[in-house]
């Protein structure tokens, strides 16, 4: 099922903090290890972030899951950066035939795919921990965003998972009528974006129906909401904010000593 | 507690010519506990949907005038709370608690008070689990019940229910009546509510108010005088009245086997246990069977495999005359053979007409043309569709599209028929028409598969009856 809740213990650490704490501290890692061009700096941050994946109460097995395709990603970014780059300086690993792999282009290719890495890391901590509803309560309490716009994702966002269950739904009826793609590519199409089509109608129909029934509840209404939860920044999330301050500077730090470092746009 | 006055009201929907109401002058006193009846289409959403101040002058055009407590209805909203049909589209938070909260928060009730009253509310509703609950895993029941407490939590003074209980299991539908019924004897509050199934809410109003077609009242009063006097034209119109009696449609025997299943067992995947498990069934000609169980005992699931459509992780169903199993037959070959007709029909109309919906499986079957004309033709005139035969099919009444959804399924004349709660949330007067319908079918030779939660459609048709509980066979019951 397509869902977006939290996959951590929500009594760990991090899973208690602010949302808009953590979004922020996954921001500024993601943002160093992104302007950083060379390979220590997102490594020292990949460390730091694997460091922290016990207080976070995520299990092993949902992470992995969470990261696979991100992963994946950043790997793909490695393999084409290594192979296709435009000068093949360094020394020759591996020549075969017309694929050629030389140190430079690996060891840039590899620093590009670790800042794919960690951004992904680190957002990936960040929403596994937080319950979408405390980070909307946060957004609107702690940085006044709109509670129409956010509320009103917030609700869609729990509309999402119906898609799925609508989409067989369809398809079924469908066979029962005698509609069927079968193994014709054409025809495959034609009924993949009818029943596309079909599926949004229904999601409008239904948000219409939603938001009628949020205005019935005085949604809609001119007074300034009250929040059942109150979100406010504690001494521990802005730990965290200076932790992850400290780690970006610490590794930008040491990938200077050791002489690595380079800012992504060189000038 | 607040009155309720509409004075020549009326409201036109944009981009449409007739008016839903027009001139509707009506007054309800403080504390009165009012059911609004009306055939399809009178407006009695329209007139709780201009009490509960949302129709918006953007949606349409309105006159006259609608009072609460003499003070415009729209400047008076936040006393007024709406229970809709549609239990997945009322909630808005992904825990329970917060949903309810949600309603408060909007009033801009102080933090201080809000916990306390939603723990109220969720125990007027008699709500069985944690303020944290996850609102996606209720059943449709529990999840109206929930929507309810959200309402109470604001303390209305009116109350509004349209038919809260139409989407909704029979077992669900009674919790859900027991907790308006303990929840209204909490409060004051006015009370509007809109239904069909007269009988089981009658100990919760103390007046009956009757629209005519166009939204104008046609009847008045206590309910007792209100059915004595009025019973026969309101049943007429569709109204459950009470203490009707229910048909007695029975088949005059069955023939050869038509439709047989074989150790059927569906397994979902992440599920605990198997949702069917090694059920057997045979369906022969001119017979209905009726599939009855509780919630979740199988029964859509069967009605899923029954008619092909999805593969079964055991068993197999099969026809006479075909080699394979039905799941594995191309689609257009299936509807030669079987037959399905789903609770929901919005998915089944795949085309711009009802000529070319009812054309439709015969052309996939690769009919020749003339044979498909004098098909068409025949069903059209059968299920009384001749004069819509160029109507779109997304704009047909309920009972009219029940109606072609019927017809489109037999169109490439399958030996079986499968309906899925063919009777869920129609009117008594469609209900009558559903019922001859599918005894006149079942007794030209078609079999008749029918998934019910209906005891009265159960009554009036079945043949046999299949008793599923838990995924397996609890009894079957010949009724000849």
């Amino acid at each position: 099922m397509l869902t977006l809740a939290p996959v951590s213990d929500e009594r760990a650490p991090i899973a208690r903090a602010n949302p808009i704490a953590k979004v922020a501290a996954a921001a500024l890692v993601s943002t160093t290890a992104l302007l950083a061009g060379d390979w220590l700096t997102p490594l020292l941050l990949l460390a730091a972030l694997a460091a922290i994946v016990p207080f976070t109460g995520i299990r092993p097995g949902p992470l992995a899951h969470r990261l696979k395709w991100l992963w994946l990603a950043a790997g793909t970014v490695t393999a084409v950066n290594t192979l296709f780059a435009a000068e093949k300086t360094g020394t020759t690993l591996l020549s075969a035939g017309p694929l050629q792999i030389a140190s430079d282009p690996l060891i840039d290719g590899a620093a590009l795919g670790l800042r794919v890495c960690v951004a992904a890391t680190a957002g990936v901590l960040g929403f596994a921990t937080t319950d979408p509803t405390d980070l909307a309560d946060a957004l609107t309490q702690q940085l006044r965003t709109s509670p129409r716009f956010t509320i009103g994702s917030l609700a869609a966002l729990r509309m999402l998972p119906l898609l799925g269950a609508e989409w067989r739904q369809i398809t079924t009826a469908r066979r029962a009528r005698g509609m069927e793609g079968g193994r014709n590519p054409i025809r495959r199409a034609r009924l993949f974006a009818s029943t596309m089509f079909t599926l949004l109608v229904g999601a409008l129909r239904r948000a219409g129906r939603l938001a009628m029934a949020m205005d019935a509840r005085g949604f809609d209404s001119a007074v300034p909401r009250t929040h059942a939860r109150t979100q406010r920044m504690r001494r521990a999330d802005w730990l965290i904010l200076a932790a992850a301050a400290a780690v970006s500077i610490a590794a930008v730090a040491l990938s200077v000593a050791y002489g690595t470092f380079k800012v992504l746009v060189s000038t | 507690m607040i009155s309720v006055e509409f004075s020549d009201f009326g409201w036109r929907h944009a981009g449409r010519r007739a008016p839903a109401v027009s001139g509707v002058d009506l007054r309800i006193e403080p504390g009165e506990r009012v059911l609004l009846l009306g055939p399809s289409g009178s407006g009695k959403s329209t007139l709780l949907a201009a009490l509960a101040g949302l129709l918006s002058t953007d949606s349409g055009e309105s006159s006259g005038r609608v009072l609460l407590d003499g003070t415009d209805a729209a400047a008076r909203r936040g006393r007024v709370g709406i229970l809709f049909q549609d239990p997945e589209t009322q909630l808005v938070m992904a825990r329970s608690g917060d949903d309810v909260a949600f309603g408060l928060e909007n009033q801009a009730v102080p933090a201080e008070e809000i916990w306390p009253r939603v723990r109220e509310a969720l125990a007027a509703v008699g709500f069985p689990y944690p303020l944290s609950h996850p609102t996606h895993a209720l059943s449709g029941g529990e999840q109206q019940r929930l929507a309810l407490a959200g309402v109470l939590a604001r303390r209305p003074d009116l109350i509004l229910l349209d038919e809260p209980t139409a989407n909704v299991d029979p077992e669900g539908a009674e919790a859900i009546r027991e907790s308006i019924r303990k929840s209204l004897a909490e409060t004051s509050a006015t009370m509007i509510v809109v239904e069909h199934r007269v009988a089981d809410i009658l100990d919760l109003i103390d007046r009956v108010v009757a629209l005519g077609p166009g939204g104008e009242p046609v009847a008045d009063g206590p309910p007792e005088a209100v059915f004595a006097e009025h019973g026969r034209s309101l049943a007429e119109q569709g109204v459950w009245v009470p203490g009707a009696p229910v048909p007695d449609r029975r088949g005059g025997g069955a023939g050869p086997s038509r439709l047989r299943g074989e150790q059927l067992t569906q397994t979902y995947p992440g599920a605990a246990r198997p949702a069917l498990s090694g059920v057997d069934f045979d369906l022969r000609e001119g017979e209905l069977l009726a599939v009855t169980g509780p919630n979740g005992s199988g029964k859509s699931t069967l009605c899923l495999l029954a008619g092909g459509l999805m593969k079964p992780t055991g068993g197999r169903t099969s026809v006479p005359g075909e080699a394979r199993p039905l799941h594995r037959l191309p689609a257009r070959r299936l509807t030669t053979r079987v037959g399905s007709v789903f609770q929901d029909t919005e998915h089944q109309f795949v085309t711009g007409t009802v000529r070319s919906e009812l054309a439709f499986a015969p052309k996939a079957a690769g009919w020749a043309r003339p044979r498909i004309d004098a098909r068409v033709d025949e069903l059209l005139e059968r299920l009384r569709l001749d004069r819509l035969a160029e109507a779109n099919p997304h704009t047909l009444s309920g009972g009219e599209a029940r109606r072609l959804s019927v017809a489109s399924a037999l169109a490439a004349a399958p030996g079986v028929l499968l309906l899925d709660e063919p009777t869920f949330g129609q009117d008594r007067r469609t209900w009558g028409e559903l019922v001859d319908l599918t005894a006149n079918i079942r007794d030209e030779g078609t079999a008749v598969l029918a998934v019910t939660h209906d005891r009265d459609f159960a009554a009036a048709l079945a043949d046999r009856e299949l008793v599923l509980r838990r995924g397996e066979v609890d009894r079957e019951v010949g009724r000849c």
